[in-house]
């Protein structure tokens, strides 16, 4: 309980201590904390300015769906409309072809119908002047009978 | 109990109150003092061995602590010692922004360790009473007082420390007109200058005496609770040589006071923190 040199032991002890601290324990801490804090701000940041980036992203995308979608539906529109004229060309060419097909036929078949009746018409000359050639028994004059053979073949 | 023969309670508690000390005795010379009146008899020029150790000790321990944390002290995230290290920091660093003002990278550190360091001092009150002294008997060491803020001298030497820093501060800051105005020229002032003549002396025995009780507050208010509280566990101590019944009753009192007594050895070393910090502070404002 007495007051002595202990005092001024203490003294000392305790000013060493605090520049001790200062210099090896406060500074060091006291940084490493500021930088973690600073770190820990800078990560916030960038995962604030991340979140932004991805909403902006998806706003972004959705935009590009909506404009692809609107590309695809108009696209398809065009399509079908081709697909209807082509189709209608196609059935347009069809019937005049088939028109045409039918006009050659009719063509065609009318021809036949008159080679047929003309080559008829010709036998049957032959066949009348057969006819009365074997009737009349005779050797008619051809030429002046000729005439009178196609005159007859006209008239069938 | 320590003593190798029968004590009385009275020799008791003198043997428990009293530091090694090493000290120039005008017969004996440089030597340890054997009892308390040859230690009373040394004056000054003695040592109290026990106190300087246990202080110089836990001061380094302190230290080597909280400098392999620092050392240690990675940006990451931090573990284990380095957490309860950096929370320390961080309260101290609270306390003292929100009550320093001033811009003194000093103050800061010198608060850490006047906490953590009172508080480990203040920490070795828990310990019981006769474990440390009664092993250094059997060394050969007759007085062993541990628990260093029970030692006026720490105690006093720390404030006197602060009282020094705010001396030092007061006239860094103000200048020496600036100290002596605020010493002298407050709170009395006077326009006509015969009047403020007058309230000069006034002035400065009133002042004088704030500024002195400072460092005489903050010294004697840690060493008296610790004082105190360690008597009482040294008389809780005798309880256990009087029979098993109140020795049984002395263990329970001692757990109960042990337990109180944690939140005291904390709210000391807190309350010298503050005090120091806010003395600081006012040293450090310039009117």
């Amino acid at each position: 309980m007495n007051i002595n040199l202990t005092l001024f032991g203490q003294l000392v002890s305790f000013l060493f201590f605090v520049w001790f601290c200062k210099k090896f324990v406060w500074t060091a801490i006291i940084n490493a904390m500021e930088e973690r804090q600073k770190k820990i701000a800078d990560g916030l940041d960038a995962a604030d300015r991340a979140s932004r980036d991805l909403e902006l992203a998806q706003e972004r995308a959705t935009e590009r769906l909506k404009e692809a979608k609107h590309e695809a539906a108009s696209i398809l529109e065009q399509a079908n409309k081709r697909a209807n004229q082509i189709v209608g060309e196609a059935k347009e060419q069809a019937r005049a072809e088939g028109d045409r097909l039918k006009a050659a036929a009719q063509a065609e078949i009318e021809q036949d119908v008159n080679r047929a009746k003309e080559e008829l018409r010709k036998k049957v000359a032959v066949l009348a002047l057969a006819g009365a050639e074997k009737i009349l028994q005779a050797n008619i004059d051809e030429s002046a009978n000729s005439a009178l053979v196609d005159k007859l073949a006209a008239e069938l | 109990m320590a003593g190798d023969t029968q004590q009385t309670g009275t020799e008791y508690i003198q043997h428990h109150l009293t530091n090694l000390t090493y000290g120039q005795h005008p017969e004996n010379g440089w030597s340890f003092a054997h009892n308390a009146q040859e230690a009373a008899e040394m004056g000054f020029l003695a040592v109290n061995v026990d106190s300087l150790g246990w202080s110089f000790g836990l001061g380094v321990i302190f230290l080597l602590l909280f400098r392999w944390a620092a050392k240690r002290a990675t940006t990451g995230v931090p573990s284990g010692w380095q957490n309860f290290v950096e929370m320390m920091v961080e309260f101290v660093d609270g306390v003292v922004k929100d009550s320093f003002h001033g811009r003194n990278p000093w103050i800061a550190p010198m608060a850490l360790t006047i906490f953590v360091w009172v508080f480990l001092m203040n920490l070795m009150d828990l310990v019981p009473v006769d474990v440390i002294p009664w092993l250094m008997l059997q060394a050969g060491v007759h007085f062993q007082k541990i628990v260093p803020s029970t030692d006026p001298n720490i105690t006093l030497g720390m404030a006197l420390a602060v009282f020094g820093m705010i001396i030092y501060y007061s006239i860094k800051i103000k200048g020496v007109g600036g100290f002596l105005g605020e010493l002298t020229l407050q709170p009395f002032s006077a326009k006509n200058p015969v009047v403020q003549a007058v309230f000069i002396p006034i002035n400065l025995a009133l002042e004088l005496v704030g500024l002195l009780a400072k460092p005489f507050s903050l010294g004697l208010r840690l060493f008296g609770n610790m004082y105190a509280g360690e008597m009482i566990f040294i008389l809780i101590a005798m309880m256990y040589s009087a029979g098993w019944v109140l020795g049984t009753f002395g263990g329970a009192l001692q757990l109960g006071w042990a337990i109180f007594h944690i939140l005291i050895i904390t709210l000391q070393a807190f309350i010298f923190m503050v005090l120091t910090v806010v003395y600081l502070s006012m040293a450090h404002e310039d009117h």
